[in-house]
């Protein structure tokens, strides 16, 4: 099979003009980026900037129109079943809502990846899911349902369910969103531990400012589909683009309007 | 896109063909889900990622051995209502006795599976739909894919592994639960004795009858288990939508189930 582990200082995961479409509407206009071994980079963006649809094509969620999403090495669009297979086990993904099982306990979601995808025995899976919850500051949580569990709880779980395999590649989709500046701001720790930790690469999808700030080694801006700029934290600061001194300072965009294309659409059957 | 320019007319045919191509893609996609989920059941093993067994035997219980009072109660009903009706038409002509042949017959060949499907259509196959739903909406789908799991093999293969296991175990115990419903009404109302009554059913009864019923059983259990999944599956709206599904997945199951008892039973008994 295709390599799926790379060496030192290739590119964790490398996107290149990718393009994809939402019926007949275009969302990423040709996006390009790479992320280095060990990096923490922070896709930001407004809402409706295509972030999310980002973050669905860099998971191999769906098929793009064109261009190419590399993952540790592996060309996910052209991969047979097997590679795929094989590639997930190195990938996490905590989602934006923890999509945790409801069915089941925190303890049995967080063991699921091992049970389909290892032999380990069952003492051996409950002690690292312990591990795991501990990590993440739930230890002894195991046996609560999902729905027991606060927003900021459910986002933990997810990432210790996410890192469970201990994966060379972490993705997290807002890690901040609807939780408390306190709690969102554990939860930046707990991010930058467990890189330094588990020598992890990660992506985060978010549009916490402040978050990525303190987080990403690099920023990548998303604007309309398009990659906005690419830069270091400071880089990004400094950066004199007005759309992103918009952003930074949080102003409300000035919207231009066409005169006939407004009249246009108010009175369109 | 419907140009302003279309008339009345052409306006339905283009909503026709549209309706028709969603239809034609839909069994295409169920057609493709029942290939694949059986390809699971099959080599899963050989390519690491087994249907587990665990899984399936949770699905039977919730199915099968959940359903087993509600399948008693109605089905037994119906055996008394047949009687009370085949009673009430035979007297006509005299033939009140002639009521077990008619309840043996038409129980196994036609009650007993019907009653069934119905019945794990509204309760499970709604169930399905509405789970698989669910679990597309808040992204649990997602999450399993990305983690190396596939769905069908996950969740679809064992709902339909159980369900084709499950729903003619059920049809077998609808047809005795029916099957004493009327021995029970028939012998208080025409004063014969049990044991006459067992022995004229069991003289009426080739193994054919009840074959036919448990065919058309498995049918159904085919129709329930991929109409609900393939629903569940294509939820789009959040909590709406899988309302929605779950309401079109027991209307259409009932629906198809039965119509495929029209055609089975048409083709059994040529």
């Amino acid at each position: 099979m295709a390599s799926v582990l790379t060496s030192v200082d290739d590119p964790v995961m490398e996107v290149q003009d990718l393009v994809t479409h939402y019926g007949a509407v275009q969302i990423l206009r040709g996006v390009n980026m790479t992320v280095s071994p060990g990096e923490i980079m922070a896709i930001m963006g407004r809402s409706g900037s295509g972030k999310s649809t980002l973050l669905s094509y860099l998971l191999g969620l769906h098929r793009p129109t064109s261009g190419c999403v590399r993952l540790l090495g592996l060309d996910i669009a052209r991969a047979s079943a097997a590679e795929l297979h094989e590639l997930r086990k190195n990938i996490g993904v905590a989602f934006q809502g923890g999509a945790m099982f409801s069915s089941m306990t925190v303890g049995e979601n967080i063991r699921l990846p091992l049970r389909e995808h290892t032999k380990l025995d069952e003492k051996t899976m409950q002690i690292m899911t312990r591990m795991k919850l501990e990590l993440v500051n739930l230890g002894g949580f195991e046996h609560l349902m999902p729905s027991q569990l606060s927003g900021g709880m459910l986002k933990r779980a997810a990432l210790a369910r996410a890192i469970i395999m201990d994966p060379k590649l972490l993705f997290f989709d807002e890690p901040s969103a609807g939780l408390d500046p306190v709690v969102a701001a554990e939860l930046d720790e707990l991010i930058l531990r467990l890189r330094d930790a588990l020598q992890m690469t990660i992506v985060v999808v978010t549009h916490e400012l402040s978050s990525a700030c303190k987080i990403a080694d690099r920023i990548m801006i998303l604007e309309k589909g398009c990659v906005l700029m690419t830069g270091t934290v400071d880089e990004v600061r400094n950066s004199e683009n007005e759309r992103i001194q918009a952003m930074l300072h949080r102003r409300p965009g000035t919207k231009e309007i066409d005169p006939d294309d407004y009249l246009q659409r108010l009175t369109r059957d | 896109m419907a140009s302003p320019e279309l008339k009345h007319p052409l306006l339905s045919v283009q909503q026709l063909g549209r309706t028709a191509v969603q239809a034609v893609e839909e069994c295409g996609y169920v057609a493709a889900l029942l290939v694949e989920s059986l390809y699971w059941v099959v080599f899963g093993s050989v390519r690491h990622q087994p249907v587990r067994l665990p899984s399936i035997f949770s699905q039977m219980m919730t199915i099968g051995i959940g359903a087993i009072p509600i399948v008693f109660v109605l089905s037994f009903a119906v055996g008394v209502m047949l009687a009370i009706q085949g009673i009430h038409t035979l007297r006509i002509f005299g033939a009140e006795s002639q009521v077990v042949i008619g309840i043996a017959l038409s129980v196994t060949r036609e009650f007993g599976p019907l009653i069934t499907g119905v019945l794990i259509a509204g309760r499970s196959g709604s169930a399905l739909a509405a789970q698989i739903g669910t679990m597309q909406v808040s992204q649990e789908i997602d999450a399993l894919r990305v983690m190396g799991i596939n769905p069908v093999r996950y969740l679809v293969s064992p709902a339909l592994l159980a369900m084709l296991i499950m729903v003619p175990t059920l049809t077998f115990f609808s047809d005795l639960a029916a099957l004493f419903g009327g021995a029970v009404y028939s012998t208080v109302e025409l004063g014969l004795g049990v044991e006459a009554y067992l022995q004229q059913t069991l003289d009426v009864l080739a193994a054919d009858d009840i074959m036919q019923g448990l065919i058309k059983s498995v049918v159904f259990a085919g129709i329930i288990a991929l109409v609900g999944v393939s629903n569940g599956f294509s939820v789009t709206g959040g909590a709406e939508g899988v309302g929605r599904a779950t309401t079109r997945a027991v209307v259409l199951s009932i629906s198809y189930i039965v119509l495929a008892d029209m055609v089975f039973t048409y083709f059994l008994n040529r």
